[in-house]
């Protein structure tokens, strides 16, 4: 069995320094009782770090499937695609 | 990238743009399909099945040359119980010659079909993301890209970005999808040696197999599939995002857990896995299908929702439609009148066809799949199956009477009663093999 981090590897990417992903409140994710994009993610890019009261966003992560886009209850996440040519490159598709 | 006018812009090099930038390029149309991955294909994934006739459409006898993995002769459907499976299927030796479908991977031949755009004209710009369309008033003019003083014209634009489509959404022509509209599939790439596979799924030579299997998605409208590739397998599994937002399924776990079945564990094992990805798929349906065209741009495939799920056919669609597009394109280009009037061929085109009858045939089953239970159709039913099935063959001294009842009970009772049972399978039976 494979764990998500072994998964992720098989894909490769080129990261931008800048996230494409955004949360567009935080304010708004301390108050979302689901917190669901920490699971329906299938790259497990959204944490709740309990600490600093956030939601953190590993964006380098991101297969780019734009559940989240339309997943998130409150639509608190902006999301636009990598620059041209960053992100995912898959190899077999 | 200097200012320019093309006669079309296509955004998006998936089946449906390079369709559509083909038949616009062969015709002498000056055409740019801009594709934001490092090359068409990285970004894209699909089970997948490549239909012949629609392409063949396109590209006379493209079997000759496209990268191809198997010619599909076999289709299986399972219902998946714990474990244990009940098993549909067809095998016909006419499904060659000419074939009626191939396995394929995307990256191969997302890129040969958008060089075939390209020998024929086409200007493809790779690693270019269209970040907006360019207005003059209602009307699209251009597109925006991010690449340095990257604006350009046209007089038309093939919005074909596929499933997020934020380029069709900034139109205004469809609100956000909502949750139940799409499906978010996860698959591998699976490794195995050729002989191994041919073996397996008792193959000979170039022939394929496709297997699609129903059930152990934990009670959330989905679907699993597994296919033979040359030296590889795909396999995935893909859950509607409303389910999934419910369950609060991850869903690598649910992927993982549906391989660990008897019957998809002694087809996989041994193989390794080379890729993990993921994608939405449009399911939405006939009702979700956006207006098609206005004034400067038409759109295509995933992005305006044309996909049969039922019958996993979405390439097929996205490669008609980018046809019609290009030929409603082709015409208004003659006429020099690209307003939605001088545009709308290409919305009778996709009227006329199979693209819209067949949308149209299954137009009940989204709401019918938002509105059921999932557990019932997806876990409750596919079980019961097993259970009779099992019962039936069980030689146990009860005699064959008392188990048929109780087998139909079984069934009935799962369903909730005998009328919602007739009911369902007339529209499961439509939905499984319309
Ligand atoms: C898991 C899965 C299994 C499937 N199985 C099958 C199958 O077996 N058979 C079948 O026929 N169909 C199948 N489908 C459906 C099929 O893949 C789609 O219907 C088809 O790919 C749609 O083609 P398209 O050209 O409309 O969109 P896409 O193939 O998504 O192409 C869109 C392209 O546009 C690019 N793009 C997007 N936005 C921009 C932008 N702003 N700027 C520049 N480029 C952009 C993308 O990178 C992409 O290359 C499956 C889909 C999935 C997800
Ligand atoms: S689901 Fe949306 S609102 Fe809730 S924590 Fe995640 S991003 Fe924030
Ligand atoms: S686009 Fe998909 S992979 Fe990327 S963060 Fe959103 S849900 Fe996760």
């Amino acid at each position: 069995m494979s764990s998500i981090a072994e998964k992720l590897y098989t894909i490769r990417y080129k990261v931008d320094e800048n996230s494409h992903l955004v949360i567009k409140d935080q304010e708004v994710c301390l108050h979302c009782v689901t917190k669901e994009c920490q699971d329906f993610c299938p790259a497990d890019v959204y944490h709740w770090v309990e600490k600093e009261q956030m939601t953190s966003v590993a964006f380098e992560n991101c297969i780019e499937c734009g559940t989240c886009r339309i997943g998130c209850p409150t639509y608190n996440i902006q999301w636009v695609y990598p620059k041209g040519g960053h992100g995912i490159t898959y190899k077999f598709g | 990238m200097a200012t320019e006018h093309f006669d079309a812009i296509v955004v998006g090099a998936g089946p449906a743009g390079s369709a559509a930038a083909y038949t616009m390029a062969k015709a002498g149309l000056s055409v740019v399909l801009i594709e934001r991955g490092e090359f068409p294909g990285a970004k894209n994934i699909f089970g997948g099945v490549i239909y012949r006739k629609q392409l063949e459409d396109i590209i006379p006898e493209f079997w000759k040359e496209a990268p191809l993995e198997r010619e599909v002769v076999e289709q299986r459907l399972w219902l998946l119980g714990d474990q244990s499976v009940v098993t549909l299927g067809h095998r016909n030796e006419a499904f060659k010659d000419p074939n009626n479908c191939w396995t394929g991977l995307r990256v191969k031949f997302d890129q040969w079909f958008a060089s075939k755009a390209e020998q024929a004209g086409a200007l493809n710009i790779y690693e270019t993301v269209v970040t907006e369309l360019i207005r003059e008033g209602n009307k699209v003019v251009g597109v925006r890209t991010d690449r340095e003083e990257g604006d350009l014209y046209a007089n038309v634009v093939v919005v074909a970005d596929g499933v997020n489509s934020l380029l069709g959404k900034s139109l205004g022509v469809h609100r956000e999808w909502q949750p139940d509209e799409v499906s978010l599939a996860v698959k591998e790439v699976i490794a195995m040696p050729k002989e191994k596979i041919m073996d397996r799924f008792n193959l000979e030579g170039n022939e394929g197999v496709t297997i699609e299997f129903v059930g152990n998605t934990l009670g959330m409208a989905g679907l699993g599939f597994l296919y033979t590739n040359q030296d590889t397998l795909s396999f995935g599994v893909g859950v509607m995002v409303s389910d999934l937002k419910k369950k609060r399924v991850k869903p690598y776990e649910l992927l993982e857990s549906v391989k660990q079945h008897p019957m998809l564990r002694r087809l996989l094992q041994g193989g390794e896995t080379k890729e993990y990805a993921g994608h939405l798929i449009p399911e939405g349906g006939y009702h979700s299908i956006p207006p098609l065209s206005g004034d400067g741009w038409v759109i295509c495939g995933d992005a305006a929702q044309l996909v049969n799920f039922v019958h996993r056919e979405g390439t097929n669609l996205a490669m008609t439609s980018g046809r019609f597009a290009a030929e409603a394109i082709i015409q208004a280009h003659t006429k020099g009148d690209f307003s939605r009037v001088g545009l709308s061929l290409y919305d009778r085109l996709v009227r006329e066809s199979f693209v819209h009858k067949d949308l149209k045939k299954y137009k009940g089953l989204h709401n019918f799949l938002r509105d059921s239970d999932p557990t019932l159709m997806f876990d409750k039913l596919p079980r019961a199956l097993n259970d009779a099935a099992y019962q039936m063959l069980l030689v146990d001294g009860v005699p064959k009477a008392e188990k048929q009842r109780m087998a139909m009970r079984g069934i009935t009772d799962a369903a909730g009663g005998l009328m919602n049972l007739v009911k369902l399978g007339a529209q499961g039976w439509r939905a499984m093999n319309g």
